[in-house]
């Protein structure tokens, strides 16, 4: 067949060189952050920026280089945390983001590989792959971001709204009762289980660097406005009221058994770490056990 | 314990097993994967042979995970596989379109079955043609091998790990049920005479360097993680340095130059068997277990005299369509005997224009045909 088509525009590298030149420097976390990716999508108000930060602070805290850190993501308004960040970040399918991190983990243990994804990527269509993930205990930091809705999507129910919460696709009110996630995570085999607000930024950054220090699956829920896509509809205000009301409801108790960390709407909501245990993880296994055996390691018998 | 992924020497194994010998020699060390007929053989050689030469072998709860484990794992730095059929393969579709998006090597083993749906789980059938070629949303470019027997599901399985590592993309091997479960003599030549494509990295500064950038019809080298390029990799349409830009100017060379790597470089790609094809009036054109058949009844027929050949797609795509171009001008018939309902008979019959006449034997699965069969049919245009 004949084949017309329009002209390929190319890749202008002077203009894109500008762009970065004049945009670069201006946000005090700037040397974190891809070159020329900010302005960031985000709404104002939006909880995201808060976990963003907190995530640097606690990198810069322990020290760690930016080039053993990974960022994978799914898909979503959390989703695009990812493209900001100035590391080798992964922003994969719906759903999809801790696998794509197990393959990448388990091949390189000498990175930290964090996951950065929504309530909805990460308990509805990745649900399944996040207690597959936890039972494993692939060495990986999750963190997720819950704002009870679907964001990016324009605000539809999802599998942490509380019952009778107004959503774009649940205009009555939600018929269906909200995951509680630290206790799913907790009971699949997670080593570390915490839950936080954005209100709560320096125990965040406390959490985020004892992760980095855990060795197996670790788990942190952070509560986050979405003035946009929830707070809206459920007169919840706007960012700051948003986070006013989290501040208000939350009630800090570390240790606390996870199975009370249900949150209704307008309920009380339990922060804290609330998980925190050792347990091999999988590639301690793999190594010690399979591998060992397979190479006659063990007792120098060959498998 | 390197020396164990090579395995130099004579064997007496199955199809599925030499997949998984033939990754291991092309370097393969990640391998994740859910258990499917007839598939499943690939898997368990895998997580017996894998440990011992250090790799990883880890069984996720689906294939989409198993896809998406195998991508994460190449943009480690580490060449990795994994194995399924019909229903699987369906299912890593979505994360095919992400390795493709993002250009990450990687291989896919499909020993195919009858289908749609759950359909025949331990039958033949060649019923993932067309699903490879398009299975997944969106525009891009496919390379697909297809082996005959036992020995050649070793040395496609490498070839599909070279082909991934230099076109940056998921490569298939589409083998079918009886070629996975035929046990044959399989010679695993020295690790000096296997030809093993090895990854291109990035020789300029982190500035410089354009991940997605296509150098004639060619992917850019590959940064890996840890590298320190910082690249950014996403399913999102995106410019040359991988950041997501949301225009049509964008999507354009962003989907050209997936498709494209693959169509302008098609003539390196494309491996075809040719026989008795100069003088033919007609030509079989067959692939996998069915072309064995068809070898049978090409040489039955020319050792009677009759002017019949056979084109053997080794790989099935890209397809070869010069040669089925010019061959159209010469024969009479092509008759395309194969294990579905027409999947690559279509790809004849276009390819050939109305020059020549398209004759499908199709088999819904569950069996194949025989040489007489064949026979019967090139008779009649003969
Ligand atoms: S829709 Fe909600 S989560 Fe998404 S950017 Fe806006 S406020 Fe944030």
């Amino acid at each position: 067949m004949k084949r017309h088509f329009r002209d390929i525009v190319p890749f202008d590298q002077d203009s894109a060189d500008r762009a970065i030149e004049e945009g670069h420097g201006l946000h005090p976390l700037d040397e974190y952050l891809k070159p020329g990716r900010i302005p960031h999508i985000w709404c104002p108000g939006c909880g995201l920026g808060v976990v963003l930060t907190t995530y640097i602070e606690a990198i810069r805290r322990k020290g760690i280089p930016v080039d053993k850190c990974v960022v994978v993501s799914g898909i979503g308004c959390t989703g695009r945390v990812a493209g900001y960040l100035d590391m080798d970040t992964y922003h994969t399918t719906h759903g999809r983001a801790i696998p794509f991190a197990t393959g990448l983990a388990l091949v390189r243990p000498d990175l930290h590989v964090t996951v950065f994804s929504g309530d909805g990527d990460l308990f509805a269509i990745g649900g399944n792959h996040l207690i597959h993930g936890a039972r494993r205990n692939i060495n990986l930091n999750v963190i997720c971001v819950n704002n009870f809705n679907y964001g990016m999507t324009g605000g539809q129910a999802g599998p942490t709204t509380p019952v009778d919460a107004r959503t774009s696709t649940t205009p009555m009110g939600n018929a269906e009762p909200g995951f509680n996630l630290p206790h799913l995570a907790h009971a699949s085999g997670a080593v570390y289980v915490a839950r936080w607000t954005t209100f709560h930024p320096r125990q965040l950054v406390h959490s985020i660097t004892e992760t980095f220090d855990k060795k197996g699956f670790t788990f942190i829920e952070v509560i986050a406005p979405c003035p946009t896509g929830y707070g809206r509809p459920n007169k919840l205000g706007s960012g700051l009221e948003e986070m006013r009301y989290y501040k208000e409801m939350s009630e800090v108790r570390n240790g606390a058994d996870p199975s009370k960390a249900e949150i209704r709407l307008k309920g009380k909501i339990l922060c804290g770490t609330f998980i925190n245990v050792e347990r091999p993880d999988f590639l301690e296994t793999y190594n010690n056990l399979v591998i060992a055996k397979a190479q006659g390691r063990d007792k120098g018998k060959a498998a | 314990m390197a020396e164990k992924d090579v395995l130099t020497g004579e064997h007496f194994i199955h199809g599925d097993a030499a997949c998984a010998e033939g990754g291991l020699a092309a370097g393969c060390r990640f391998f994740a994967g859910y258990p499917i007929t007839p598939a499943t053989e690939v898997a368990e050689r895998m997580a017996r042979r894998l440990p011992e030469v250090g790799g990883i072998y880890i069984q996720m709860e689906d294939e989409i995970a198993s896809m998406a484990a195998i991508l994460g794992a190449s943009w480690g730095g580490v060449k990795s596989m994994t194995s399924t059929s019909g229903p699987g393969f369906s299912l890593m579709m979505e994360n095919i379109g992400l390795g493709m998006m993002t250009e990450t090597p990687c291989v896919v083993v499909n020993i195919q079955r009858g289908g749609p749906s759950t359909g025949l789980p331990t039958l033949v059938g060649q019923a993932d043609v067309m699903q490879a070629r398009w299975g997944s949303h969106g525009d891009y470019g496919c390379i697909a091998v297809s082996p005959a027997s036992p020995q050649e599901c070793f040395d496609l399985t490498i070839l599909a790990f070279n082909l991934s590592e230099m076109y940056r993309q998921p490569v298939f091997v589409l083998a079918d049920e009886v070629v996975g479960h035929m046990t044959e003599k399989v010679i695993i030549p020295p690790r000096e005479q296997i030809h093993v494509a090895q990854r291109a990295k990035p020789a300029v500064e982190r500035s410089k360097y354009l991940p997605f950038e296509s150098t004639g019809p060619m992917p850019a080298p590959m940064a890996i993680a840890g590298d320190g390029y910082h690249v950014h990799v996403t399913g999102l349409t995106h410019d040359e340095r991988g950041y997501p830009v949301i225009t049509d100017a964008v999507q354009e060379r962003n989907v050209r130059h997936i498709v494209e790597k693959v169509r302008m470089n098609a003539h390196n790609i494309i491996r075809v068997d040719e026989v008795a094809l100069e003088d033919a009036d007609v030509v079989v054109i067959a692939y996998g277990c069915t072309s064995r058949v068809a070898r049978q009844a090409v040489e039955d027929m020319r050792r009677k005299g009759h002017r019949v050949g056979l084109l053997r797609l080794v790989t099935l795509w890209p397809f070869p369509s010069n040669i089925v171009r010019r061959l159209a001008g010469q024969v009479k018939a092509f008759v395309v005997p194969e294990i579905n309902y027409g999947q690559m008979a279509l790809e004849v019959e276009r390819t050939a224009g109305g020059r020549a006449e398209t004759v499908l034997m199709g088999l819904m699965g569950g069996s194949i045909h025989s040489p007489q069969e064949i026979q019967e049919v090139v008779g009649q245009y003969l």
